[in-house]
């Protein structure tokens, strides 16, 4: 790691308890907090709160207990712990943990325990982080609004009446919650930025291949990637640096070492060239474009330019996506056949036991994706329908590599509309699909994007704006983000 | 109850894809998922109008190259840990139901 937390933090030596993940491993690892304390804390804010919001699946309690202790003792004993000593975090419950139950919040999936850990899972070990559990999700990824969890919804730990957003509803409503100081998600049409945006925390997702997706359950493999969640940009910067880099276990892995971010976090925006869309998608909620607004102002005033691109394929992404994502997921998700792990519901035949064990374990989203994907790739169809869809993934590439060509970063809303209520668009797939409208295209794309938090609605709701950046371009896409933060934290958070 | 199919996808055809992806699918369910997925494949009927016949079809965000290692044994799943998750487990496989099917 290029730079790693130091003894001096303010939050540590200012003799209060360190909040962020940045602060409580410099505080750890100085001697000055013990890691054990700083999991009671968290535990107990679980304790109090989880039975209203529901973001974890499984608490493991005792097992961080017993990081938290050995994390301590290596303190006492004059060893470094790593960068992330005694940082409690939580994980998306589709990452698999060794012989703890990893269910992607499937019926087909109960009862598993993984026989080995994600590659992410052992990184963060390694760097001393004290997992606190696995968190709640829609069905293998496929929704935006945690509903399509068969475990029950999570509620936003900002108006409990809302959705946290999805597919990674648990891990953002943790982070907003406080359950935990950082958590991982993974994103795949913006399963990270939407939650992050609505429960009104940092969410991340890197570019394609820059975290290794090894033990990570696949949805979509061409679009999924794991990132960070996180109270402020700089956790975030934080653990993705310690999850980043090459792994061998991953045929899709950049070959390259881990991203350096934490050093440009104060370097600002002066020359940054921002993009604004002019032929943005539409249908955002005002309140959601009067931040964005608020946001091209606010890098302008520190020193940025605004340019103005062109993006004439993006209002195809959400069309592209829904065809090349659930032919994918079909795929990926025949494995669930009842014969290797999981659940299995007997019958005469094999072939008989598949088709009862799979009606019987999925939900109802995931089997109409994988029906809508089933469709796309079947004979006869597959050019109409995915052939068609590869072409204007391209397309949409193209459209970022010119306007790339004049901006640095581009700037849009990350979801259309701010949290909304719990049953709202359950029975509308569709209604559902647009909530992805802006966060899609980069997936496609393989590029970064992260959601940053930058005021409220009228009704004092979360809004997120969405920086993204091309390949590899996380340096300025986190200039950019630190700049926006800096820029609500002057505004006392009011503008 | 009425044939929910639509000019875009047939309850037959619909049925024909649960077949094909293993899912064993009640009539009301194929009747539901018809006006489901045709309203869905409406909305994506917005890229017909593109000419698509230059582009070349992108699977991936890089070139995916092959990645070679040295045949060195190293280690792998434990056996025991493995068949542990497995619905039934005999002599150390598997155990499914026969192959060869009752309905062909």
């Amino acid at each position: 790691m290029s730079a790693t937390p130091t003894t001096t933090s303010s939050g540590a030596s200012s003799g209060n308890t360190p909040t962020t993940a940045f602060e409580i491993a410099a505080a750890v690892r100085a001697g000055s907090v013990k890691a054990i304390e700083v999991l009671e804390a968290h535990l107990a804010r679980i304790a109090e709160r989880e039975s209203d919001i529901h973001a974890f699946n499984l608490v493991t309690a005792d097992a961080a207990r017993e990081s938290a202790r050995r994390i301590d003792g290596m303190v006492a004993a004059g060893r470094d712990p790593g960068a992330l000593a005694g940082v409690p975090i939580a994980l998306k419950d589709n990452m698999c943990t060794r012989g703890v139950p990893t269910t992607c919040s499937s019926r087909i999936l109960e009862g598993w325990k993984p026989p080995y850990d994600a590659t992410v899972v052992s990184r963060l070990a390694e760097l001393g982080a004290v997992s606190v559990g696995k968190t709640n999700l829609d069905e293998f990824a496929m929704g935006s609004s945690t509903e399509n969890s068969a475990f029950g919804v999570t509620l936003n730990p900002r108006d409990i009446s809302r959705v946290a957003g999805g597919s990674s509803g648990g891990s953002a409503a943790a982070v907003a919650a406080a359950f935990a100081p950082v958590s991982l998600g993974s994103d795949t049409g913006g399963s990270i930025r939407q939650p992050a945006a609505l429960c009104g925390v940092v969410g991340v997702k890197p570019t394609y291949g820059t975290v290794s997706r090894y033990g990570l359950v696949a949805f979509a493999s061409s679009l999924d990637q794991i990132g960070p969640f996180s109270a402020d940009v700089r956790d975030s910067a934080l653990i993705l640096e310690s999850i980043s880099g090459h792994d061998p276990m991953d045929s899709t892995s950049i070959p390259q070492g881990p991203l350096d971010l934490l050093s440009v976090l104060d370097h600002g925006v002066k020359g940054m060239r921002i993009g604004r869309i002019t032929d943005m998608p539409e249908g955002a909620d005002p309140d959601v474009l009067e931040r964005l607004e608020a946001a091209f102002d606010a890098l302008r005033a520190a020193g940025a330019t605004i340019v103005d691109v062109e993006l004439p394929s993006l209002k195809y992404g959400l069309t592209a996506y829904y065809l090349i994502a659930p032919a994918e997921a079909s795929s990926n998700l025949a494995r669930y056949d009842g014969v290797r792990y999981g659940r299995r519901v007997d019958a005469v035949d094999t072939n008989s036991m598949y088709m009862a064990t799979r009606a019987a374990g999925f939900g109802d989203e995931v089997k109409r994706r994988i029906m809508l994907g089933t469709y796309a790739l079947s004979a006869g169809y597959y050019d109409a329908y995915y052939g068609k869809a590869l072409k204007v993934r391209r397309l949409i590439s193209d459209d970022f590599a010119r306007a790339y060509a004049t901006a640095d970063v581009l700037l849009t809303p990350t979801s259309p509309i701010p949290a909304f209520k719990v049953g709202e668009k359950a029975d509308d797939p569709l209604a559902m699909y647009l909530c992805d409208v802006y966060t899609i295209p980069t997936n496609l794309a393989g590029h970064p994007a992260m959601s940053v938090p930058f005021g409220t609605s009228r009704d004092g709701l979360p809004i997120g704006v969405q920086v993204m950046a091309s390949t590899l371009g996380e340096q300025p896409m986190f200039k950019a983000a630190a700049a926006l933060e800096r820029h609500m934290n002057d505004a006392g958070g009011m503008s | 109850m009425p044939d929910p199919s639509s000019e875009r996808i047939s309850a037959a055809a619909v049925a024909k894809v649960a077949r094909l992806a293993r899912l064993d699918v009640g009539d009301d369910e194929i009747a539901r998922m018809t006006v489901q997925l045709a309203g869905m494949l409406e909305h994506f009927a917005d890229i017909d109008a593109l000419d698509l016949s230059d582009v070349e079809p992108m699977t991936q965000p890089y070139p995916l190259r092959n990645v070679f290692r040295e045949d060195v044994v190293k280690p792998s799943l434990d056996r025991d840990e493995v068949l542990a998750n497995a619905p039934v487990a005999e002599d150390g496989r598997f155990r499914v139901p026969p192959i060869i099917g009752l309905d062909g």
